[in-house]
């Protein structure tokens, strides 16, 4: 890793979220360096949707500090998170199946022309999607088609591409690979891979070991709300982690 | 699609065919069925087309059509508003009272219409604040607002009302060879306000993004219970319009006015191709929903069936409708 990557880009500090009586999190600590690839694994339950919900702005935490690029920021809304640059890509696609394609790309940040600020521009919202699929090389049908009749690769495609031309420095991915089929989820591993060339880092929720040791950096696992485990990919084995994901003593 | 993986990679942004296309388009597919009656009816009687028959059929369906525009906003938003019929009546009512009081026409309306955009916000404020359920929220406010009727009145219609104010619902315009009646024209130009708001705003992509998945829709960062308020104040709104034209044409503000019209106004919208699911269909489609019914209505009339047959006709064309609809979206 290049030197000026001493200094973590996201750097959650003793993060707690408590639903009720319910401790979703407690007192976790998690960083993303510059252009690292983070995997975030652990079982049902074990808080890793509450923590990436945390950093995209859906949830607040209860206790517990957030740091972007060293500066101390709350993260209120998901417009918070996409203006200081995390992108979040969501397990359930969060996708609007009886609209089409780029409708779907610019959901809540439809680009705006003329002087009212009203109208939407639909002719550069098509360029902006044409371009951007080409660029990453995903395969859609014709743009007009509503979500509805995508097949599910080519609705994770359209997922993950539209995060990307906002040039957000973080990614998150909830569970990327998970509907997906062998050839899909490889495609979806090189676009991983082709964010972090690009400069971008990328956290990736995932059950999936063995995608998990082929694109993350690091490792961490959560369990029971707490980080049990924080491991650099070349130092541990998968049976390592699926350990620490279900518990030492269980085995 | 029986091989997902060689598709994908085959139809690089093709077109899809003409056909698919056009059995994808509801719009077309409403045409087909509206020119399909026009024709028949034609074909049967002397006096389905001719001008006089054709702007009665316009006059007749333009309050509900309009009524309609708004109830379609609220539909694609993912609610159902019920308190339109009772909205229609409600700002008939309050321009009626304000009228034989001695107010101007002006104040009178744009007040009996402010009533009626509030009743509306009311709905949203109970839908997006209180979380109530629309189909409930707004059954409340149908129930509460037919209650005004009748409080307000004491059971009696309003008659009497001004000539300037009966022009509203009785003028017709010359154009051409033609006498286009006022209601028809402002039921035009509704919907294209409506379709301008929905197609091209901002405003319009998010109403469907909430009815289409609200989950998605808050996680985009839209402020849903914004959307929905607007959708719900724009339906009171729009349905005290149709109200108003009604009292119009009418000349009478009658407490037991529009009863029942929110099913008539769901039906165009849902006849049109508006999922009630929400996220999908257009002003357009509420616009010739409401023509369906019209001229459906009309034909028995000049087919000489009684009039008490009309509402299981109505029925029958509601679930036919609403059947090839769902046969449409499964097969493409």
């Amino acid at each position: 890793m290049d030197p000026e990557a001493r200094q973590p880009i996201l750097s959650l500090r003793g993060i707690s979220k408590y639903f009720g009586g319910v401790h979703a999190l407690e007192n976790v600590d998690f960083e993303v360096y510059p252009q690292e690839i983070v995997a975030l694994v652990g079982d049902n339950g074990a808080g890793k949707s509450t923590l990436i919900k945390i950093v995209a702005g859906v949830y607040q935490p209860t206790k517990g500090e957030i740091y972007f690029m060293d500066r101390p920021v709350e993260i209120h809304s998901p417009h918070d998170a996409q203006n200081l640059g995390i992108e979040t890509v969501y397990q359930e696609l969060a996708l609007i199946e009886t609209r089409d394609v780029p409708a779907n790309f610019f959901l809540g940040r439809e680009p705006v022309r003329g002087r009212l600020g009203i109208f939407v521009d639909r002719k550069k919202m098509v360029e902006d999607t044409v371009r951007t699929l080409k660029d990453l090389g995903i395969v859609l049908p014709h743009l007009r088609t509503l979500v509805r009749y995508l097949s599910g690769g080519q609705r994770q495609a359209l997922a993950i591409g539209r995060v990307m031309p906002w040039g957000g420095k973080v990614i998150i991915m909830d569970e990327p690979t998970a509907a997906l089929g062998v050839r899909e989820s490889r495609k979806v591993l090189d676009l991983i891979l082709q964010l972090k060339e690009k400069g971008c880092s990328v956290i990736v929720v995932s059950h999936n070991m063995r995608h998990v040791f082929n694109v993350a950096d690091r490792i961490v696992v959560l369990r029971g709300g707490k980080k049990v485990g924080d491991k650099k990919k070349n130092e541990t084995t998968p049976d390592e982690i699926v350990k620490l994901i279900v518990g030492a003593e269980m085995l | 699609m029986e091989h997902p993986e060689l598709s994908s990679q085959e139809e690089r942004y093709v077109e899809p065919s003409f056909a698919v296309r056009l059995a994808r388009n509801q719009l077309a597919a409403l045409l087909f069925i509206l020119f399909g009656m026009v024709m028949v009816l034609s074909l049967l009687t002397r006096t389905f087309l001719t001008a006089n028959n054709i702007f009665n059929v316009l006059r007749a369906f333009s309050w509900i059509a309009i009524a309609s525009f708004g109830q379609s906003i609220v539909i694609i938003s993912g609610g159902i508003d019920l308190s339109s019929g009772s909205n229609m009546a409600f700002s008939g009512i309050i321009t009626g009272m304000l009228l034989n009081s001695g107010y101007s026409i002006t104040f009178s309306v744009i007040l009996g219409l402010a009533v009626t955009l509030l009743v509306g916000f009311f709905n949203g404020i109970m839908v997006s604040k209180a979380k109530l359920p629309p189909f409930i929220a707004t059954l409340g406010t149908m129930s509460i607002i037919r209650g005004f009727c009748y409080g307000m009145t004491e059971g009696w219609p309003i008659r009497s009302l001004p000539r300037g104010f009966l022009a509203l619902g009785q003028t017709d315009i010359h154009f051409f060879l033609w006498r286009i009646p006022l209601p028809a024209i402002l039921m035009v130009i509704f919907a294209i306000l409506c379709f301008i708001l929905l197609d091209r705003t901002k405003l319009g992509y998010h109403t469907y993004a909430v009815g289409g998945n609200e989950y998605a829709a808050g996680l985009a960062g839209i402020n849903t219970g914004r959307v929905k308020n607007i959708a719900f104040t724009l339906s009171g709104l729009l349905a005290g319009i149709g109200g108003i034209l009604m009292t119009a044409r009418l000349g009478v503000a009658a407490p037991t006015a529009a009863q029942g019209y929110e099913l008539d106004i769901i039906a165009a919208a849902v006849i049109g191709g508006i999922s009630l699911t929400g996220g999908e269909g257009n002003v357009w489609g509420a616009l010739i929903g409401a023509a369906i019914m019209q001229i459906l209505r009309n034909a028995l009339v000049l087919l000489g069936f009684p009039a008490y047959w009309q509402p299981a006709a109505i029925g029958a064309v509601i679930i036919g409708a609403v059947m090839i609809d769902m046969y449409r979206k499964r097969k493409v």
